[in-house]
């Protein structure tokens, strides 16, 4: 039986976009509004997901082919690096660093070694939600 | 701050090697590697001249600094000596494995990134002067061992002697930490020179000597000393450059660096002399006497291992004598502590140098059983001479430097029969006695050794490979390490100035300052002394029985398999805890999730409530509890009419959908009460495990028709009103009863100003509790990582092939 998946098709391509950069905007301004790294990496799995539901797991593959064990090794790497970091300056594991630019576009803008750990929580996420749902879905 | 990175230099290093070998594969990964410990014995080579005239250096990186836990590289004459033997054996290990491994069959990325974690951590081990990072490295040694042992992991021997090693190394590993521990609840301090300084004080605590054996025994089974050197002949499945390296050259010596690191602590405690002397001589006398049994060419170096270790630690022993006695640096007691680093250094040539010559021999005639070997001395000069002069050190003759060193071992067992404190001179003249006896022994399988491998008859029926002598490259090692034995020989005092006097400085601070107290000259000839005489007599009687070896050989077997120590490891292993205990756990572990859910839902409310009535905490206060509106009326309606329908649905499908509408009811209760946060999270968790669900779908089993119209059994009723009873208590209690002041306002004032955030959930989860969320996203990653491995490797499980399925 083959269903006709036609209009689901269609605003998937759309929500998708607007779900993923969602995700990018919670994961920013997760330091001060709710959000955070997280959230950013379910809400951008689960864009994926939408992906997934509407067209099929092979063809979401050849549009996104990352291999998503990497993804969850950069995070890891990326989260303990930043904790480690401080060691090396001489301050205690997992002392953060911040402070306050002028940037052009941006403004005032705070600059945290704790958004690199966020990223390493995102990509953590990301990485393992679509590596458990990728394998058990492709297994037959 | 330089010397305290050196330390994990190889470890960082390790992190590109993966990279080398995939992508360079013309190149052997190991001329990669090579370079980390060229570099790194350059590095520790610019020390030698600041150290060797009595100077120190120390270098912290805190780690922990609220409970004192700091990285400290401390490089004195002792921990300078070994690290460099570290890095330079390092060197020539490596350089012999580019040979030895081939590149296009072996897994090298493997081999290289655990002897690459191997190296920090025994760098780590000698150079911590804070005794819980020494643990840390301790252990490291030996997972990184347990790693390298099992590295061709599909031979069934290799994945026992891993085990056999990691099981007593590790258990011992635990009794130090313990005895570590005891220490610094003694000085307060976890640093080892701190304890040092407060030596005697320490004395008169009551757990002093249980924190001695407990250090002792965490010494003697990463040394292999009796009765734990049980798991050195297994590691012999190691690739043999591993052997050379970690179970003869170094990591082995990791307990002999502990004991002489804590002899200034222990020196005064009558029983750390007897234990250390003692088990070091009945090692010493064992492992030679057995050595003689081995017919594998590792097994028969294996054996001499554990019984110059032996030797080692039994010279250490009879060193803290000298603690005893007043004016030692003047008398005959200052020769035992001199001599066990001077034949250290020995041990590490020439022993080296024969383990590598047993990989040759090998490598290119398909066996190490001694019996079917014999005649290779025409068809593998060079190897010969190399084996020839390591095993002629062994033996202890001149003109190489064991001659020199077992002197001076002969020398300090001497001077046990001079000394009158505890009992000494009951039982001290039969230290020299053993010493010879073992003496003996160690020149027969010395000899037995190299002429039953290279002189007699050549047998090529028996040969699985047609021999030949070694490329080129496979033979600088040993060439060089050979090269070395013969050169200390004749240049001892340069050796010994350099290395063994700030070494012994370190042993014992109670006898000298600078290395230039210690007035010790090495001769090879000191006129007609009672150690020439024994030597003699070693020669002499070694000769005749190794000429009437086939003779006697068979007392070996009168010895009954059945009470020998291996039995007691097999059986303690395989019966106590592979049978028993698995039958045991069998009777509770049945393998249905449902029975296990049970046990978990069950114990979690009777500790709970148990608790709470025990501690008398239940209370019942609405004070500060938001009204009842009627959107919350209408949410718990949702979420009952949910959670019902999710239990007693007759599909599936059903009970997936019904449990996301509970989920989604309940992120609304979060925005109702103003948690955004949360209400996002739960929102998205919801979608994403609802599709995950629904992906599952296909794989659950189908159950019986009876079965899938889900039953009322009472039990399972009684379970869930518990826990539902349990949750609902616990959150009336503790919102009614609040001890402490709530930490938030901590939050709010600190927030902006420490913090440099505004949203306290989001800066709580990076900055506050980072631990936290670090640790769950390691679990997240392994949780992930573990379902994969479990769905793919199920499918591929047939294709391979190990060799006991």
């Amino acid at each position: 039986m083959k269903i006709n998946n036609v209009i689901l098709q269609f605003t998937a391509k759309f929500v998708f976009f607007i779900i993923f950069f969602f995700a990018v905007h919670i994961f920013f301004a997760g330091h001060y509004t709710p959000g955070g790294g997280f959230v950013g990496g379910l809400v951008t799995a689960s864009a994926i997901v939408l992906l997934i539901i509407a067209f099929d797991l092979n063809t979401v593959q050849k549009l996104l082919p990352i291999n998503y064990i990497y993804v969850v090794a950069v995070g890891l790497i990326l989260a303990l690096g930043t904790a480690a970091f401080s060691m090396f300056v001489g301050e205690p594991f997992f002392t953060h660093f911040f402070d306050y630019f002028y940037l052009p576009l941006f403004g005032k803008t705070s600059l945290h070694t704790a958004a690199l750990f966020d990223l390493g929580v995102y990509l953590v996420v990301v990485g393992v939600t679509m590596t458990i749902i990728q394998t058990i879905g492709e297994d037959e | 701050m330089l010397q305290v990175l050196c330390l994990f230099v190889p470890l960082i290093a390790a992190l590109f090697i993966p990279f080398f070998f995939k992508k360079i594969r013309n190149v052997h990964t190991g001329w990669f590697v090579l370079i980390v410990p060229l570099l790194l014995v350059i590095y520790y080579s610019t020390y030698i001249p600041s150290i060797s005239k009595g100077g120190t250096v120390i270098e912290q990186l805190p780690w922990i600094p609220s409970l004192g836990i700091s990285f400290v590289s401390y490089l004195d004459g002792l921990s300078l000596l070994f690290s460099l033997l570290i890095t330079g054996i390092g060197s020539l290990v490596v350089l012999y494995s580019i040979f030895y491994l081939d590149r296009k069959k072996e897994q090298l990325h493997n081999f290289y990134i655990y002897l690459l974690i191997f190296m920090s951590a025994m760098l780590g081990v000698v150079q911590s002067d804070n005794m819980i990072t020494l643990y840390l490295f301790w252990e490291l040694t030996s997972i990184s061992s347990f790693l390298l042992i099992g590295y061709w992991f599909n031979r069934d021997k290799s994945r026992f002697g891993a085990l056999k090693s990691m099981m007593i190394t590790v258990a011992g590993g635990m009794m130090m930490l313990g005895g570590f521990v005891l220490l610094s609840m003694m000085g307060g301090t976890f640093s080892i020179r701190d304890l040092i300084e407060q030596a005697p004080q320490l004395a008169t605590n009551d757990t002093f000597v249980i924190a001695l054996v407990l250090i002792l025994l965490g010494a003697f089974t990463k040394s292999a000393q009796f009765p734990f050197y049980i798991w050195l002949p297994d590691a012999m499945e190691a690739p043999t450059p591993v052997s050379a390296y970690l179970h003869s050259a170094t990591m082995v010596k990791a307990g002999i660096y502990l004991v002489a690191r804590f002899t200034p602590i222990f020196a005064l405690s009558e029983i750390w002399i007897w234990l250390v002397a003692g088990i070091g001589l009945l090692t010493l006398f064992w492992g030679s006497f057995f050595a003689l049994k081995q017919t594998d060419l590792k097994g028969i170096l294996a054996y001499s291992t554990v019984s110059q270790l032996g030797l080692i630690m039994s010279l250490l022993g009879v060193g803290a004598i000298a603690y005893h006695v007043d004016g030692a640096a003047d008398t005959v007691f200052k020769y035992a502590a001199f001599a066990a680093i001077f034949h250290l250094i020995n041990h590490a040539t020439f022993k080296g140098s024969l383990f590598m010559i047993a990989g040759i021999v090998d490598h290119e005639t398909g066996t190490r059983d001694i019996r079917k070997l014999g005649g290779l001395m025409s068809l593998m000069p060079v190897s010969f001479t190399v084996a020839l002069i390591g095993s002629f050190s062994m033996a202890g003759l001149p003109p190489f430097n064991g001659f020199l060193s077992k002197e001076m071992f002969l020398t300090g067992m001497l001077s046990v029969s001079e000394f009158d404190l505890f009992n000494f001179a009951t039982w001290g003249p039969l230290f020299p006695i053993i010493a010879w006896v073992a003496s003996v022994f160690t020149f027969i399988y010395s000899f037995y050794f190299v002429f039953k491998t290279f002189t007699g008859k050549l047998n090529k029926e028996a040969l699985p490979k047609k021999p030949h002598e070694a490329p080129i490259g496979m033979l600088i090692s040993p060439v060089i390490l050979a090269s070395l034995v013969v050169a200390i020989f004749f240049i001892p005092n340069v050796i010994t100035d350099l290395f063994v006097k700030p070494a012994v400085v370190a042993i014992q601070p109670f006898l000298y300052t600078s290395p230039n107290d210690v007035h010790i000259h090495v001769s090879a000839w000191h006129g007609p002394t009672p150690e020439l005489f024994m030597t003699i007599g070693i020669i002499v009687l070694g000769l005749l029985l190794f000429f009437t070896l086939s003779k006697w050989q068979k007392v070996y077997n009168v010895l009954p398999e059945r009470f020998t120590i291996n039995r007691l490891y097999d059986y303690t292993m395989n019966e106590l805890l592979g049978s028993w205990m698995t039958r045991v756990s069998g009777l509770y572990m049945t393998g249905s999730i449902r029975k296990y859910l049970v046990y978990m839902f069950t114990a979690i409310p009777v500790i709970v409530i148990g608790t709470l009535i025990f501690k008398n905490a239940f209370a019942f206060s609405f004070n500060g509890a938001s009204p009842v509106n009627l959107y919350g009326v209408i949410l718990v309606a949702v979420l009952v009419i949910g959670t019902i329908t999710t239990v007693f649905a007759k599909s599936r499908i059903t009970s997936i959908v019904a449990l996301g509408a509970v989920g989604y009811t309940v992120s609304l209760f979060f925005v109702i009460f103003n948690a955004p946060d949360l209400a996002l999270t739960q929102l998205v968790i919801e979608t994403i495990s609802v599709a995950l669900f629904l992906m599952a779908f296909y794989h659950l089993p189908r159950f019986s028709k009876a079965e899938e119209r889900t039953r009322f059994k009472l039990g399972r009723a009684f379970v869930s009103i518990a826990i539902g009873a349990m949750v609902t208590l616990v959150a009336l209690s503790s919102h009614s009863q609040k001890f402490i002041a709530s930490i938030s306002e901590y939050y709010k004032e600190t927030v902006y100003s420490e913090a440099g955030g505004g949203n306290i959930v989001n800066v709580i989860l990076v900055d506050y509790r980072g631990f936290d969320t670090l640790f769950e996203i390691a679990v997240l990653a392994i949780a992930g990582i573990s379902i994969y491995a479990m769905i793919k490797l199920r499918l591929s499980r047939k294709e391979k092939n190990y060799e006991n399925k």
